[in-house]
């Protein structure tokens, strides 16, 4: 017998043996549930956020049954339900995956050991959760910001201020890890797109979020004590509702540029030249940021009655002030986005003799970002007066575009990296038909509240965004599955460097271990990885080094 | 593919004071975006009822501007800490964060006589309310900071070697300063 041999007493005992099991698992959940590995903390995020997903896609589907007459939802109910979808949407979905796929691969690009601070990043994760459980709690009984029950309206400002603390620790963590845990030799010009995208949006998580903190101490107090100064608590949507308009959000989408532009270059096996104009464009997209600083939902154009006519001097001074913040808000963000669409196809204009290599981030980060432009697109036209869109559903279309093109980006995203995350290999074929449902599913859920804007609303509007969101369901169980079966029927070795990547999280092996680096690898140039592979983007590369 | 050569350690980049930093702006965005919901919410009212500032009540303007002038004090403790930890003077770099947390107590105490002598209550109506939101996370903020100075203290005179810590101290009361001089022109000030 060996020393590690079980003893004769512990194999007789079922009981003990039991135990054990049951030891390993509640030693399992203790491991998670302390855990400051960035990679658990980001996949907790993720699957937080998957399951707030498809918490939010149920409640539309509620939503969507009223709305096409189908069944009548209770008056009484329905406020809770319009909260829901919006805290869901947000809340539940955007800001968890997002954050969560920038906390598990951030610290791999960047050649690191752990993500910074990462104790403030796993109380961000739990503040986030508690948070958001405590809001559901909240609407369930009759809370929420047109809620009728004042406990549960405070409760349910409480845990928005939670989530906002949460995030803005975890935006703490991802942005000092960019500036402060880079490889040698990875100067801030070296960093790869993702990690940018994610330093953008960490820094705007920690300017966004205290405003909305603030506003919701000020919501709090004063709807415990009086509530003469908002309103009581029909004020959260008044004072805080801009951190759930389209516009704002698309600043916790920004990590979607990334993904994209992390995915261009490797189709042909490009080098990317001009990456500066790649950051400016991450840049641009984080004036979204504007939404906190001036605390307003809607930079809306007043051009009612003028058919954008211009009369004399005084009145071109007029329109110009209301059309500049109107621009700075919505066009800004979206000349950012439209350079790194620009970039990633340039990027993927073929290489003679070259075979392509269709990623998952590539082909999720494309369509993901295609369907945030839409909604960027929609929220310029609704802040216009003329077209008569405020106060329809088209604003809720905007939302829902922005949100399920993260979701398909984060899918992608999960993909991409599962090698690393998961120790698997998603077969690209298999992953590929997800991408075209998801994106069948957005424009489904999404376009016909466009329509119904311009139009009105009309049963089979309702109908189809209604199988939108179905077909978004099915999307995402469809992911979950085949990224359980693949984990199940794995060995635990998968393929280090299946895209033949040029960055840093390649270089690991898969799964990442616990501190991704025995050592800190040595950066030469901003495809580290690229460098060490002798034939390696032949027709690029001779350029020389940047 | 050829296996990425080790680099040498990484050099320090000061973590802790980018990380507090970045805190220090979440710190200001938030009283920055209150001051501004306050300065709206004060225009509406002066509109609809002629005035903001409850009929009254004296804003105890001494206490107000004793604490202005103590964060020049705070600062200026702070930044001796700092000196200190770079000469590794722990006699003196305990003694400038012990008075630097000690004047930062006064704060709050003057925080709290103002409280006194302005004699209303949070529900008191909308300047009440908004009133101690505003300053109330002031004080939690003083708090924070307190607790920050006296960790410091106690790590310095342990003998670890805290430059980047201390330095970071020093950044946190910079902040405050800064808070503090927004939330006295607006609310002390212009009433």
């Amino acid at each position: 017998m060996t020393t590690i041999d079980p003893t004769d007493e512990v194999i007789a005992s079922g009981v003990e043996a039991e135990d054990s099991a049951l030891r390993r698992l509640l030693g399992a959940v203790a491991d998670w549930l302390t855990s400051t590995d960035h990679k658990k903390i980001g996949r907790l995020f993720l699957g937080g956020g998957l399951l707030g997903l498809l918490a939010a896609i149920v409640i539309n589907v509620i939503i969507g049954i009223e709305r096409a007459g189908i069944a009548n939802i209770d008056d009484n109910a329905l406020a809770q339900i319009f909260d829901a979808q919006r805290g869901g949407l947000v809340f539940g979905t955007l800001l968890p995956l997002a954050i969560g796929l920038c906390v598990a691969i951030v610290p791999m690009q960047l050649g690191a050991r752990s993500v910074a601070f990462p104790r403030l990043a796993a109380a961000g994760f739990w503040m986030w959760a508690g948070g958001l459980i405590l809001s559901m709690i909240a609407l369930v009984n009759n809370g929420g910001g047109l809620g009728g029950d004042p406990d549960m309206v405070d409760l349910f400002l409480g845990a928005h201020g939670l989530m906002a603390i949460g995030l803005a620790a975890t935006g703490v963590s991802i942005a000092t890890s960019v500036l402060t845990t880079r490889a040698p030799g990875m100067t801030v010009r070296r960093v790869p797109f993702f990690s940018m995208s994610a330093l953008v949006t960490g820094l705007g998580l920690v300017v966004v979020m205290p405003v909305l903190l603030g506003t919701l101490t000020y919501l709090f107090l004063d709807h415990r004590n009086g509530r003469e100064a908002f309103g009581g608590n029909t004020g959260f949507y008044d004072w805080a509702g801009w951190i759930f308009s389209p516009g704002t959000v698309v600043l916790f989408a920004i990590p979607v540029a990334g993904l994209l532009a992390e995915g261009a270059p490797l189709l042909f096996k490009q080098r990317t030249p001009a990456r500066g104009i790649v950051f400016a464009g991450f840049g641009l997209m984080g004036v979204a940021a504007l939404g906190a600083v001036t605390q307003d939902a809607i930079h809306n154009v007043p051009w009612a009655g003028s058919e954008l006519y211009l009369g004399g001097g005084e009145d071109v001074r007029e329109k110009l002030f209301d059309v500049l913040p109107w621009a700075m808000f919505n066009l800004l963000p979206l000349l950012g986005l439209t350079i790194v669409l620009l970039m990633t196809l340039f990027l993927a204009r073929p290489v003679k003799g070259a075979k392509p290599t269709v990623t998952p981030a590539l082909a999720f980060g494309f369509l993901g970002l295609g369907m945030i432009m839409v909604g960027m697109i929609g929220t310029a036209l609704h802040a216009i007066d003329d077209l008569g869109l405020q106060g329809t559903v088209f604003a809720e279309g905007a939302l829902i575009y922005v949100v399920y093109g993260t979701v398909l980006a984060a899918l992608g995203g999960m993909a991409h990296w599962a090698p690393k995350l998961w120790g698997v290999n998603l077969q690209t074929a298999k992953v590929l038909p997800l991408a075209g449902l998801g994106v069948l599913a957005t424009v489904l859920a999404s376009l016909p509240s466009y329509v119904a804007g311009f139009d009105e609303p009309r049963d089979i509007y309702a109908v189809l965004v209604l199988v939108g969101h179905v077909l978004m369901a099915l999307t995402v169980i469809g992911f979950i599955g085949l990224l359980t079966t693949s984990v199940m029927s794995s060995d635990g070795q998968a393929e280090a460097d299946p895209y033949d990547g040029q960055t840093l999280e390649w270089a690991t092996a898969a799964p990442a271990p616990a501190n991704n680096f025995v050592d800190a690898p040595t950066v030469m140039s901003a495809e580290p990885l690229a460098d060490s592979k002798s034939n390696y983007g032949q027709t690029i590369s001779e350029k020389g080094d940047r | 593919m050829q296996a990425l050569t080790a680099g040498p350690a990484a050099a320090p980049r000061r973590q802790i004071i980018v990380g507090t930093t970045l805190g220090v702006v979440a710190m200001v965005m938030m009283v920055g975006g209150m001051l501004a919901v306050w300065s709206e919410q004060r225009t509406n009212f002066v509109e609809r009822d002629g005035n903001w500032l409850p009929s009254g009540v004296v804003i105890p303007e001494v206490a107000a501007n004793v604490a202005l002038i103590a964060f020049i004090a705070i600062c200026t403790f702070a930044q001796w800490a700092v000196w200190a930890a770079k000469r590794n003077d722990r006699g003196h770099g305990v003694f400038a964060l012990a008075t630097t947390a000690l004047v930062a107590l006064m704060v709050i105490n003057a925080q709290a006589f103002i409280y006194s002598e302005m004699g209303i209550g949070i529900g008191d109506g909308a300047y009440a309310t908004m009133f101690y939101a505003l300053t109330g996370l002031f004080v939690a903020l003083m708090i924070i900071g307190v607790i920050f100075s006296v960790v410091a203290a106690f790590r310095f005179s342990g003998g670890r070697s805290d430059n980047e810590v201390l330095a970071a101290h020093a950044i946190y009361w910079y902040a405050m300063s800064v808070i503090y001089t927004a939330i006295w022109f607006v609310v002390y000030v212009t009433k």
